[in-house]
């Protein structure tokens, strides 16, 4: 087999993986931070309950992201060996920033944070989840200024057949960081939103009257429906226009464009042929797209017929995985939305099939992150560093097909094993406190 | 002293730390493995756990700190490793998950499963780094154009095995001295006894392994009687590593813990000081070695992580001497506990 493809599908498979846990993590710790700050200031027990039941997942999520994180960095080395010698003077000091940075950040607090209860001032107690809460955006910052650097790569000089450093500034600020920045940033704390709404409404479901979750959904839902405007509009919104400018190519196969033309019109849906490239049964709105990648109805916007054939990227995968996303992304908005409308006519939590919804989108806004980033990936192709470093010339040369192979698929059995203990056992821990809701106590404040 | 220099003293740095922390660690992982009963399993576990996630960021670091400054290695060493790099992380995912895991579900098999998870994924990291350590020191094949053209086998090699079992030694007794700064009665009795069974190991094992580098690794001794740097470590090593057991008897345990910790420290110096200005020596011909020049990034890349390094880790010593503090003293099991 192809050890390059092979490479490829373990980078996939451990990635994608990994990425479950860090935006459930980041999106969680701020909540905490809310949460554990009424809880110091108020001393409002309930507000103490839902900081230990959340603070566990919180924890739980985050081990989980952190044994599934280790692999992320060594892969490079492992696997990509030739991409590693090919960027190693820019793309290495994002990740060492991100471990002086964040990771120490985040970990060491996370420790005071889960076992310092009780053992250190309650203003510390706080302090170590805000620490928690600002290591896991800046560890973000970091691992997308090198994400975006392969995808718009900036402030470098090629020189002794790799990538030199030219300017920090202008490499850690390439085109694409900020849109990406706070497009994922934003999915983050939407992912945590839903992920507390679901708690909320799982507890609520079984019991109507448990305070926890009646504040949970109150708290997720308000946050949740900010976050999910926010990241469609203005960040999903700037991050395409960005897309438009810098990697003509890829907005053209996310976008299903496959003929420059003026008036280019927005698919809403359709089914991708490959090659010839061809959209059927789609349905579209002209000039929508140019007026939204450049403001102008009129503007041309680059087709696919516009690139020599060894620089498009593939064309279904990228845009099934983009239009999913914004699907989703629309579901977000309504979900929110109807939860919060409810908060004014009458508790959400009377009815059931609302409850029951959120609970079972759960995986929604973790699937619409994986989504994104297929969107982004897989868009890059055939190029590990954009326009530089072809993914085909990238990997290993002394690593053989049967090593990635029996890696894979250690790795493949180690993490379905992993997945599926970490689902039952988060199921297990929402319950957690959670009284039966005949002839139980009222909870007062 | 150029940056490439400094870059391969920080570098020494981030493995020393890493070395000390997350090696009383997985000291208490393979200690763990002689646990008597469910309370002192618990107690081995919560000994460790609100730091030994922050204990193993000095891996990541050091990874990422490699990956910058000499990417050259970085490429060439983990590509080299691959098999032994996804086994030590197994390892390492296995012992990650097993803090979370084991505490979740009752029944009796659940826990024997994670304690084993916990237990063995700590002693293959622990063999696997010395294994790491000897390869490096002994040099492996790399051919006049940087490319690795061993195999995973040879990696296995009887140096490399001595020296993974140095590793196993030397993390045992430091984390056998941590957990006697952190249990009392019958256990911490236990625990000076293994912090003196270990350090036996671990010299009598290092002694061995050293006269096995003089055939192994004879490029390491050229010139090293003359350096001033080989004689002062070799001295504090001599000093720290004897220092072990005699504060361990006298029941002085935090000198003991810092008398372990500074014989890993002088022991990495050791080794960093025999392999100057290599980083990693070729097998094939010392001239092919990757070295500090010729695996570097450029001056600039140097400038801007010794920024970073110098701005940051200040900040993470701080904090990380703040919840060491707060932690200290012996193990309390609460319902926060795992």
């Amino acid at each position: 087999m192809d050890p390059v493809l092979l490479a490829r599908i373990q980078f996939a498979v451990t990635i994608g993986f990994h990425f479950i846990f860090p935006p459930i993590s980041i999106g969680l710790a701020w909540l905490l931070v809310v949460v554990e700050g009424r809880a110091w200031r108020s001393g409002d027990p309930v507000y103490v309950e839902m900081g230990k039941l959340f603070g566990k997942l919180l924890a739980f999520t985050f081990a989980m992201g952190v044994a599934t994180g280790i692999l992320m960095e060594f892969q490079f080395g492992t696997n990509w060996a030739e991409y590693s010698k090919f960027v190693g003077d820019i793309f290495g000091a994002p990740l060492a920033a991100e471990g002086v940075f964040a990771f120490f950040l985040e970990s060491t607090f996370l420790g005071l944070y889960l076992f310092g209860r009780g053992r250190v001032p309650k203003a510390v107690h706080w302090f170590s989840i805000l620490m928690v809460a600002v290591g896991s955006v800046i560890s973000a910052f970091w691992i997308l200024v090198a994400n975006s650097w392969q995808q718009t790569p900036a402030g470098y000089a090629i020189r002794n057949g790799r990538a030199e450093l030219e300017s920090f500034w202008g490499a850690v600020f390439n085109p694409s960081t900020f849109p990406r920045f706070f497009h994922t940033i934003t999915a983050a704390f939407l992912v945590g939103a839903f992920f507390m709404a679901a708690v909320a409404a799982y507890r609520l479901l079984r019991n109507r009257e448990d305070e926890v979750g009646r504040r949970a959904l109150r708290l997720s839902l308000v946050w949740g429906l900010v976050m999910a405007i926010l990241v469609a509009f203005p960040f999903g919104h700037m991050h395409a226009q960005q897309v438009a400018r810098t990697q003509p190519a890829k907005f053209a196969a996310i976008e299903g464009l496959y003929t420059t033309q003026a008036e280019a019109p927005l698919v809403l849906f359709g089914w991708v042929k490959n090659r010839p490239p061809e959209i059927k049964a789609k349905v579209e709105i002209k000039g929508l797209l140019s007026w939204m990648a450049f403001g102008d109805a009129q503007t041309p916007v680059r087709g696919i017929d516009e690139f020599p054939a060894d620089e498009v990227p593939p064309l279904w995968m990228t845009f099934v995985s983009f239009h999913n996303m914004v699907i989703l992304g629309l579901f977000f908005i309504a979900a929110m939305a109807w939860g919060v409308l409810q908060l004014w006519r009458g508790p959400p939590w009377e009815s059931s099939w609302y409850l029951k919804l959120l609970v079972y989108a759960v995986p929604l806004p973790v699937i619409a992150c994986e989504f994104g980033w297929v969107t982004a990936e897989v868009g890059r192709q055939p190029w590990i560093v954009y326009g530089l470093l072809r993914t085909s010339e990238a990997h290993s040369q002394t690593v053989s097909a049967g090593e990635i192979l029996f890696s894979m698929l250690l790795f493949g059995v180690i993490y379905v094993l992993l997945g599926a203990l970490w689902v039952y056992l988060m199921i297990e821990e929402a319950k957690h406190g959670l009284e039966p809701a005949v002839g139980k106590k009222e909870v007062m404040v | 002293m150029d940056l490439n220099t400094i870059w391969f003293l920080l570098l020494g740095v981030l493995i020393t730390g890493y070395a000390i922390l997350d090696g009383f660690d997985l000291g208490v992982g393979v200690l763990f493995l002689f646990a008597r009963n469910e309370e002192e399993r618990r107690i081995y576990l919560n000994a460790i756990g609100p730091v030994w996630d922050g204990n193993e960021v000095w891996l990541l670091t050091g990874g990422g700190a490699l990956f910058a400054a000499f990417p050259i290695v970085y490429a060439t060493v983990f590509s080299a490793f691959y098999l032994a790099m996804m086994l030590l992380v197994t390892a390492l995912i296995a012992r990650a998950v097993s803090f979370e895991f084991r505490g979740k579900l009752t029944g009796e098999r659940w826990k024997k499963l994670w304690d084993w998870c916990f237990g063995l994924g700590s002693l293959v990291a622990a063999v696997l780094y010395g294994v790491a350590v000897g390869n490096v020191i002994r040099g492996i094949p790399i051919d006049e154009s940087g490319i690795f053209t061993g195999s995973f086998f040879g990696l296995l090699n009887p140096f490399a095995l001595l020296c993974g079992l140095v590793g196993v030694a030397m993390f045992t007794m430091q984390g056998a001295a941590y957990m006697a700064l952190k249990t009392e009665g019958e256990l911490r009795e236990r625990m000076r006894d293994w912090t003196v069974r270990g350090w036996t190991a671990f010299v009598v094992l290092y002694a061995v392994a050293t006269a096995a580098s003089i055939l192994a690794a004879p490029h390491a001794f050229v010139g090293l009687l003359g350096k001033a740097a080989f004689w002062i470590i070799l001295l504090l090593f001599a000093v720290a590593a004897v220092l072990v057991p005699v504060e361990s008897r006298r029941e002085r345990y935090g000198r003991a813990f810092l008398m372990s910790s500074l014989s890993i420290a002088a022991l990495i110096g050791l080794a960093a000081v025999g392999l100057f200005p290599r980083l990693v020596p070729s097998s094939i011909n010392l001239a092919y070695s990757l070295t500090i020049y010729n695996a570097a990034s450029t001056p600039r890349t140097h400038m801007v992580m010794l920024i970073i390094a110098l701005t940051g880790m200040p900040l993470v010593l701080v904090y990380t001497a703040y919840v060491y503090s707060v932690f200290k003293g012996k193990v309390v099991l609460t319902e926060d506990s795992y």
